[in-house]
């Protein structure tokens, strides 16, 4: 609490001392246990030790964790009235298209960055990370906060829209770019594909008919997500070293951006009536930034953008930040919005 | 050179990006490549470690066998079409072949 409020207010009184002291009891008390194993994944990986996981366990086990969100949303999606839902994503998806637009003018006229560059970054930004939702489901649990079952839905619904806009920017509306292209890659990709699936099957099956698979989707997801992680922060280290070439202005784009994004996306959840837990997801949401979907897409739809500026921004801070602070963090000031 | 045994053709070897397998594909069939083989790779060059672990962190090797002219030609088509933007690299050498017709 006292940390939110330090952040989000305190303007021109910061003490250093109670704010490092406030940040080591976040760390320490809040902090999912399962975050260890993305600090050692990332020391691993600083160290270059002899540890690697090869590409199948990456994706089975983020195919694991995106079908298990997945499922779990349908479950409690099967039992709403769909078409209230339909609205909040209308409001959910501007919030995407408003974060890239943000993301990009900072970028542009703060950051000096080239339009291209600028456009790619803020599609990486303006769109979400499903290993950063996978977090924050998880610090619910352990907090026992509940929240909304269309979430999942709405991690689906922001991946794409911040890509499309990244892409107009930087190229406009060029008949060279492959929109067919661009779209199947975001569209069809695995984690579309299967975040839809899951929820469909989980709205199909329901909660008694996905019983005999529970073991593996739900009994085990902190145990997947614990492998995920360590994955995750051996891949983070590997961009770490884009921090000597691409200087502080990412490294403070890449903490400020999730702080003010998560800040909107709180807003968005007042706005759309969620719960505390809901609005933290949202936050989390916001505050995260891609590092699957956008990466691809942007990769063959705008080859001039130089991709080590976004994984670095993305993978070695901003998602880094978000596990180890960001999240802790976005619940307390919605603690302190919704107290 | 000796005197191959067998008739001869040319290995174009590719090793690029993951994420432009797709798209490369699609170029070779329609550049009447008949047959390839890929396989995932990993390594260091101009652009910084392709270590493979994730996604699209990886590269593949694409290798194609066929004749001189098309080598050639698919060759240039691929060093305009990609090289100034993604991470390739390209070469080719004389290798003998079993059954000359199938390539």
């Amino acid at each position: 609490m006292a940390l939110a409020r330090y952040l989000l207010l305190s303007g021109g009184y910061l003490r250093p001392a109670w704010m490092l002291r406030d940040i080591y009891r976040v760390m320490t008390t809040q902090l999912d246990p399962i975050v260890l194993f993305f600090v050692l994944g990332l020391a691993a990986g600083v160290l270059k030790a002899d540890l690697r996981l090869p590409q199948p366990i990456y994706e089975f086990v983020s195919t694991l964790l995106l079908l298990s969100i997945g499922m779990k949303g349908g479950i409690e999606l099967a039992r709403q009235p769909a078409l209230a839902i339909a609205g909040e994503l209308v409001i959910v998806v501007a919030m995407g298209c408003l974060l890239t637009l943000l993301a990009f003018a900072i970028l542009h006229w703060v950051g000096r960055l080239g339009r291209i560059d600028a456009a790619a970054v803020a599609a990486h930004y303006g769109s979400v990370s499903v290993g950063t939702f996978a977090v924050g489901v998880a610090f619910l649990g352990r907090a026992a906060i509940p929240y909304e079952p269309q979430m999942p839905l709405f991690l689906v619904m922001l991946e794409m829209p911040a890509i499309i806009i990244g892409i107009l920017i930087a190229r406009g509306l060029h008949a060279a770019t492959p929109w067919g292209e661009v779209l199947r890659e975001v569209v069809l990709g695995r984690s579309v594909m299967l975040l839809l699936g899951g929820l469909a099957i989980g709205a199909i099956a329901g909660s008694e008919g996905l019983e005999p698979v529970k073991p593996l989707f739900f009994d085990l997801f902190k145990g997947v997500l614990a492998i995920f992680l360590l994955e995750m922060g051996l891949i983070a280290s590997d961009h770490l070293g884009g921090f000597r070439r691409h200087g502080l202005f990412l490294v403070l784009f890449g903490v400020g951006a999730p702080l003010l994004f998560a800040a909107i996306g709180i807003g968005f959840a007042q706005l759309i009536g969620l719960s505390p837990g809901g609005a933290i997801l949202l936050a989390t949401l916001a505050g995260s930034a891609s590092y699957i979907a956008a990466p691809a897409a942007i990769r063959s739809a705008v080859p001039e953008a130089n991709p080590a500026l976004s994984l670095t921004a993305s993978l070695a801070v901003t998602f880094p930040f978000n596990l180890l602070l960001g999240i802790a963090l976005y619940q307390q000031a919605v603690e302190y919005f919704y107290g | 050179m000796t005197d191959p045994t067998h008739p001869l053709r040319k290995l174009v070897t590719v090793i690029t990006e993951t994420s432009l397998e797709r798209d490369l594909t699609r170029e070779l069939e329609a550049h009447g490549v008949r047959g390839y083989t890929i396989t995932d790779a990993r390594g260091r060059g101009e652009h910084g470690s392709r270590s493979s672990s994730w996604g699209h962190s990886g590269n593949i090797r694409v290798e194609i066998i066929c004749d001189a002219p098309l080598a050639e030609s698919l060759m240039q088509r691929l060093r305009a079409k990609y090289c100034q933007h993604y991470a390739m690299v390209l070469f080719a050498h004389d290798v003998e072949v079993l059954r000359p017709d199938k390539f």
